[in-house]
């Protein structure tokens, strides 16, 4: 059987380390070069950064990032932000990335994932998706949050995968930073709607909603932000109560 | 000393991990696509990124086959890094039949999608898994020796070689009750299916030891 993957994720604007709830009150939390390298030293299985910086520049943050984090890590690492075209997808590989993040630009053109994942393989390409609960269904927005596209993001998930993201990162807006727990039902519909590893992320705030995301949600890989960064909980802890609670992790 | 290491740079995917981890365990790394540069290695590393097809399409036209399979003929460590590992066999399966270098007897096939119970496999086999030791097989005096079993390690890949010869599996893991083969070895060649510069500390162990070979 594969492990549980905990992967503590990295919002990045103007170089640091920032958290917010519901994505919006932003707070400082540290050199994210440095943060990473301690996650995976606790016993991280992933980093995902996400450079959430206002950027209309060709030159793209999260690439020279990569760089410096390609410098220190030993474990897997993502990096998305702002990713529009293919050749920023290769220059945030070949900067050291083994995965690169799509969000806003591939429901603006969804050809990006197909142009992506024939070029590089679908292993590199993950589909970012945030969703919003509308009633009995999630809308998938973008632009941090900002934007509503009018999609199911059960049904993106699905055109995503179908041209060829290989991996979906799915974060519920409403429990986003609220430490109240994953949507549980939004990562289940999505999970069982794919066959691609789902990656639930929003709301993490003690290692039974890890345990619930996977055996309830069905997720994959579980993502965890801010009880990390804030010093609540590290990732060594978390993955020995996710031990103990049944799940089997590196 | 520390060992002149040359990863063989035939134009596929981006390398630098490799040379790090090798780097970092005390390797003197050089990154070429110089068959003379090859031959002066104490250590021969094949990385792999892609298709099988693709990369052993890529190597043959830089004139690297004859270099790479000359080197591991003179007895000297060689280590094969996914695709890397893949392409020592004799032919795989990816988008259509390709000859590897036919070190290790067998094939490189698609993993199966449909698992027993007919649910379904997720493909590519992406993550974390624990290593496992066949049956009757010893991991002291090989690159895994520093290795305990149940250690994980991390992989991405969509295609799985089958061995004709058991005695070529170092280690397997489970996937979905599907067995991948992790890491195989003979005498000086040995292949990991899985990126050990990815595999955090237990990776740079492994690095480490094949670098001590």
């Amino acid at each position: 059987m594969n492990l549980v993957r905990l992967i503590p994720c990295l919002d990045i604007k103007d170089g640091r380390v920032v958290k917010g709830t519901n994505f919006v009150g932003l707070r400082d939390a540290g050199d994210p070069v440095e943060l990473a390298a301690h996650y995976e030293a606790q016993g991280a299985d992933e980093i995902v950064f996400l450079d959430i910086t206002a950027s209309s520049d060709q030159r793209l943050p999260v690439v020279e990032l990569a760089r410096q984090v390609a410098e220190v890590l030993f474990i897997p690492f993502t990096v998305g932000g702002g990713i529009r075209e293919v050749e920023q997808v290769r220059a945030a590989l070949l900067a050291g990335a083994d995965k690169v993040s799509l969000n806003t630009a591939a429901v603006q053109r969804p050809e990006l994932i197909t142009e992506a994942a024939g070029v590089f393989g679908a292993q590199c390409v993950v589909v970012a998706i945030d969703a919003k609960r509308q009633g009995d269904h999630w809308e998938v927005t973008t632009h941090g949050g900002r934007t509503f596209t009018g999609l199911d993001a059960v049904e993106w998930a699905q055109e995503a995968v179908a041209r060829g993201a290989g991996e979906i990162l799915l974060t519920s807006m409403d429990g986003d930073g609220t430490r109240q727990g994953y949507d549980l039902e939004l990562t289940r519909a999505v999970a069982g709607a794919v066959s691609v590893p789902v990656i639930a992320s929003g709301g993490a705030g003690i290692a039974g909603h890890l345990v619930d995301a996977v055996q309830k949600g069905k997720a994959d890989a579980v993502l965890v932000a801010g009880i990390l960064h804030d010093g609540l909980t590290t990732v060594q802890f978390l993955k020995q109560e996710m031990q103990a609670l049944g799940l089997s992790v590196r | 000393m520390s060992k002149r290491v040359t990863v063989v740079d035939y134009g596929i995917g981006n390398l630098l991990s490799v040379c790090r981890a090798l780097t970092h365990e005390g390797g003197d790394v050089t990154l070429s696509g110089d068959p003379e540069v090859i031959r002066q290695a104490d250590h021969l590393v094949v990385p792999g990124v892609g298709a099988f097809g693709q990369c052993t399409l890529e190597l043959a036209s830089r004139h690297l086959r004859e270099p790479v399979l000359e080197f591991i003929q003179t007895g000297r460590p060689t280590l094969g890094i996914c695709v890397g590992m893949q392409m020592m066999f004799d032919i795989g399966e990816e988008f259509g039949e390709h000859q590897g270098l036919g070190v290790f007897p067998g094939r490189v096939v698609a993993i199966d999608p449909r698992k027993a119970d007919g649910g379904r496999r997720k493909i590519p086999h992406i993550g974390w898994n624990r290593l496992q030791v066949p049956n009757g097989r010893v991991w002291e005096g090989t690159m895994l020796a520093p290795v305990q079993p149940g250690e994980s390690v991390y992989f991405v890949h969509s295609f799985s070689a089958r061995c004709e010869r058991p005695e070529d599996v170092l280690a397997t893991v489970d996937y979905e009750d599907y067995e991948v083969v992790a890491a195989v070895g003979r005498d000086n060649v040995m292949g990991t299916q899985f990126h050990p510069e990815k595999s955090g500390d237990v990776g740079l162990r492994i690095v480490r030891q094949f670098l001590s070979l």
